[in-house]
């Protein structure tokens, strides 16, 4: 082996950091799912909008794979398939695509936003579906918004399509009176979780508060410099970015995972409305009393256990931090697809100070770093679960992380719930 | 373009990796950006296999495309040969890497490998994971095999095989990852040809090594299992070594009797014995009263050429079902498939467009539908019982019973499966029928049950009714407004079994619409009724 051009890893200490943690840094074969696969919860939450993936049959059969063929209901997707034809010129292509959104909007009239998603072989031809979605929004309109984001394995993994979803409603967000301010919650979130903070934020006498994602995409969130800005998930820096380039203002704040990250993440948001940090505490202080009580009992199960994380969905860092400093776990090597410090600065100065924290991905190589350790749960993507379990290591399927309620107090119990069903069932089984 | 909510088959590269994730010492580099590993699941998730399938992907992204992808490659295959040690690697792409034109394959052969390297052309924007799974079988039997000398005695399998003195012995070809029920079918295929005194020489590709697939001639002939997998293979094999090969597909009794025939008469065995023992209890089961009410059953059939073939001849010979319908998404045997349609008075429905699919069933409205996972989704959706038969498949089409297709074992298999669910369509009947007895009346608050709070009077009849029944009359095409359906009418027509009600339904309005009649009352239901006949 004399090439090492996909494979490198060094061992870094970025300057400026708020922690010295070293970063291993790696290139090479990788297991995540791409940015697609962020459909298959955004259309679920917002309930008016299509997604249109333009793409090839493989696109479609991951979205299918990904979705485990298990919807009933026609889902809000669906995909343009590129032919032989369409990769003939690119002129044909662009009228191929108008009929079919003429078509899927005969089809379907109760679309109010259609999103149409390039992919990777959308890029390579270089598809511009960009002006396309400017185009068709002219020809259709008035009848519904046609926007365009990128879901592209190539610029994009797992929950990162989220991210490249939200930035280009951007643009599309009225602008927020001035003199007003508003409290804008970015990543999407369960209904439950949403309607939780939204009575915790009433009580402090925050708001008006508003999500992004919304639950309908035509009730688009104001934004402008009155805007506080706290993320809610911590795979959508690109959108903070764009927000901010709109006057808003970034809440710096771990992420609300466990009782701590929920206390800090609404403490950060009250001290930048200067809410009072002692009316927090009261207003908190029931919720975070049953948190504490319903956690307990996991903690116990999950003490002194170790974890280690395969980057997956970028919740890794704040689950890392969370079973560390609250279940008692201890973190073996802890990988994120990427690091984005945007986000990510709080959260890694709460991460003890040995974690050894891997970005990127050389496959191999690092799952024999994983064999040699064995922790005694493993979390990581569905396409290894089964192959560790059988090597006689106890996984957690990342994507059920992504997908299941885990933000909030209430929910505190119900995150550390999920590392510990994996071992109590692996010891429950007499073989 | 074309649009696609769900799809039957993947792209060709999938089709590659299940030829990969059937055999062993055999690696597939594919040259794929990242997102492309979701396959691993198909394999790891849905077929639960223990081991990952043996794929290695380059993974590429954005800032390697202004870059040297082709560097990317070699990189991965060296690694991969250097850490898997495969007996043989095969090399492919990916939809977006084909736009890339690095030509892996080429790349591989270059760099002066030990071990045979078979590049794959798998055109993703034309074919499918079927034809790819065919193409990497045939390349890799072809590329194993050229040059190689044709046995002495080749294609006289009865002669040669009594002048070396043995067992005729034949290889058994198509089943694969992911496919339908094909571990069992292998085993049940294997005892079937031992009580003909054949032997299986070797399966390939699931559980075959490269060095395995080397002695495919030693075999007398070769058993075509799964047509969309082996045909291409098996002509092939006949042009260049002389090895016949058996058409037929043990699916069902009859398919079961034609195999062992055309199998005795290649080996030159005497079918007799083999037929005499036959064990299954399909042809009496059929024949028993119980299964009067079979009569006529109304059935769709739809999934891959091989598996709708078989089904086609089962529900006809041996259930006594009317096919209304049938078709395929396997476009590569199209031909066949509409002759059997035009024999049988249909019209075959070609496609891969799961829309048009389910169209033609909420058209015609059978009694039971046989299909895919696709057709399991629409059958829900349209109340109608259904039935599992072909790929693609679902967790739960990966049983941990003993569950074959094939072979007597599997017509008994068979008959369960296809009949259940007619009977649990029997049970919602009879307590249909007895809807207005206290018992079985939604209305009615139990007296026997604990006092149920949740039981009104309105939301109690809601929860009461059968999923399909609420799917139904949520249906938006429940009659143009201009036929109006009086009261009494519409409580007649619930009475009507639920998988036939939606038939009846739109023929009563039919009726009722071409005589300009404005209200249905009973009578209009039973005058349709009679003029449509059953």
């Amino acid at each position: 082996m004399t090439e090492t051009a996909s494979s490198s890893s060094t061992t870094a200490h970025p300057a400026g950091s708020s922690s010295a943690l070293p970063i291993r840094q790696e290139r090479g074969e990788r297991q995540a799912f791409c940015g697609l696969s962020g459909i298959v919860w955004l259309h679920r939450k917002m309930q008016d909008s299509f997604f249109l993936v333009v793409g090839s049959r493989t696109c479609a059969h991951m979205m299918q794979s990904a979705a485990g063929v298990m919807i009933f209901a026609e889902p809000r997707f669906g995909t343009a398939l590129l032919q032989d034809r369409d990769l003939a010129g690119l002129a044909d292509a662009n009228d191929e695509l108008d009929r079919v959104v003429r078509e899927l909007l005969a089809r379907r009239p109760d679309i109010g936003t259609l999103f149409l998603v390039a992919t990777c072989p959308s890029e390579v031809i270089k598809l511009d579906l960009d002006t396309a979605a400017a185009r068709l929004q002219q020809s259709h309109n008035g009848r519904v918004r046609i926007l365009a984001y990128s879901g592209s394995g190539l610029d994009t993994s797992f929950t990162q399509g989220e991210d490249t979803c939200l930035q280009a409603l951007v643009p599309h967000l009225p602008e927020l009176p001035a003199m007003e301010r508003s409290l804008l919650v970015v990543g999407s979130l369960a209904d439950v979780v949403e309607d939780q903070f939204k009575r915790l934020f009433d009580k402090l006498g925050i708001g008006p508060l508003h999500f992004l994602p919304p639950r309908r995409a035509a009730d688009l969130p104001p934004v402008g410099p009155g805007t506080f800005l706290i993320a809610a998930q911590p795979f959508v820096g690109e959108t903070i970015d764009a927000l901010r380039e709109r006057g808003a203002h970034l809440i710096a704040a771990p992420f609300p995972l466990g009782i701590q990250g929920t206390r800090a993440w609404l403490h950060a948001v009250a001290a930048a409305w200067g809410v009072a940090p002692e009316l927090v505490d009261e207003v908190i202080a029931a919720p975070a009393a049953r948190a504490e009580t319903a956690l307990a009992r996991y903690r116990e199960q999950l003490s002194g256990k170790r974890v280690s994380f395969l980057p997956d969905s970028q919740l890794e860092i704040p689950l890392g931090r969370f079973l560390a400093r609250e279940c008692g776990m201890q973190l073996g090597e802890l990988g994120v697809p990427y690091l984005d410090r945007r986000l990510m600065e709080p959260e890694l100065a709460l991460l003890p100070a040995n974690t050894r924290l891997t970005e990127g991905q050389d496959l191999e190589p690092q799952l024999e770093r994983l064999r040699a350790e064995r922790p005694d749960i493993t979390v990581c993507g569905l396409g290894l679960a089964n192959p560790l379990e059988a090597e006689g290591l106890t996984t957690k399927w990342a994507i059920e992380l992504v997908f299941t309620p885990i933000q909030g107090f209430d929910q505190a119990a119900d995150l550390a719930e999920l590392f510990a069903r994996p071992l109590n069932r692996r010891q429950r089984l007499g073989f | 373009m074309e649009l696609t909510v769900w799809t039957y088959e993947g792209p060709p590269h999938i089709g590659a990796m299940r030829i990969a994730a059937s055999m062993d010492a055999v690696h597939l580099v594919l040259h794929a950006p990242l997102g492309d590993s979701y396959a691993d699941l198909l394999f790891t998730m849905i077929a639960r296999s223990p081991a990952r399938p043996p794929v290695s992907y380059t993974s590429f992204q954005a800032r390697d495309l202004g870059g040297d992808t082709a560097q990317l490659v070699k990189t991965r295959l060296a690694e991969t040969v250097a850490r898997f040690k495969p007996q043989a690697l095969l090399v492919g792409e990916a939809c977006t890497a084909e736009l890339l034109q690095d030509q892996p394959g080429a790349l591989a052969t270059g760099m002066g490998f030990d071990i045979p390297v078979i590049p794959l052309e798998l055109p993703a924007f034309t074919r499918k994971e079927s034809w790819g799974a065919s193409e990497t079988f045939h390349q890799l039997v072809r590329s194993l095999l050229s040059g190689r000398p044709v046995p002495e005695g080749a294609g006289d399998p009865a002669s040669r095989a009594k002048a070396e003195g043995r067992r005729p012995r034949a290889n058994l070809l198509g089943p694969t990852a992911l496919g339908f029920r094909c571990r069992d079918d292998v085993a049940e295929v294997t005892k079937l040809l031992d009580t003909l005194g054949v032997d299986v020489h070797l399966v390939a590709p699931a559980g075959a090594t490269p060095a395995d697939l080397v002695r495919i001639p030693e075999a007398d002939f070769n058993l075509c299992l799964y047509p969309e997998i082996a045909h291409s293979t098996c002509i092939w094999l006949e042009r260049m070594f002389k090895q016949p090969w058996v058409r037929t597909v043990p699916i069902g009794v009859g398919a079961t009797r034609d195999f062992l025939l055309e199998v005795a008469r290649l080996a030159g065995a005497d079918p007799e014995p083999a037929l005499a023992q036959a064990r299954t209890r399909l042809p009496w089961f059929s024949r028993s009263v119980d299964s009067t009410y079979l009569t006529g059953k109304r059935v769709f059939i739809f999934g891959d050429a091989t598996h709708v073939m078989a089904a086609v001849r089962i529900a006809r010979e041996e259930l006594g079902f009317d096919v209304v319908g049938l078709g395929s998404y396997s476009r590569e045997f199209a031909r066949e498939l509409r002759a059997l349609a035009e024999e049988i008075g249909v019209e075959a429905l070609i496609t891969d467009d799961y829309l048009a699919v389910e169209a033609q069933v909420a058209e015609l409205h059978p009694e039971l539908v046989l299909g895919t996972q696709m057709e399991r989704h629409i059958a829900k959706r349209l109340g109608i019982p259904c039935a599992v038969i072909s790929s693609p498949v679902h967790v739960q089409d990966f049983p941990a019973r003993y569950a074959p297709q094939m072979g007597f074992e599997g017509a008994n298999v068979i008959f369960d499966t296809w009949v259940h669910p007619l009977m649990m369509g029997l049970e919602e009947h009879l307590i249909t029928m007895f809807r207005e007895d206290i018992e079985f009346d939604d209305g009615q608050v139990p007296k026997r049950r604990p006092q149920a709070a949740e039981v009104s009077a309105t939301g109690g009849a809601e929860a009461g009714v059968p999923e399909h029944e609420r799917a139904e009359a949520r249906a938006p095409a429940a009659g143009e407004s201009e036929v109006r359906w009086e009261t009494d009418a519409e409580k007649e027509l619930r009475k009507i079994p639920f998988f036939v009600r939606g038939k009846a339904r739109r023929n009563t309005e039919n009726f009722a619409r071409e005589r300009g009649i404005k209200v249905i009352y009973v009578d209009t239901l039973y005058e349709a009724k009679a003029h449509f006949g059953r």
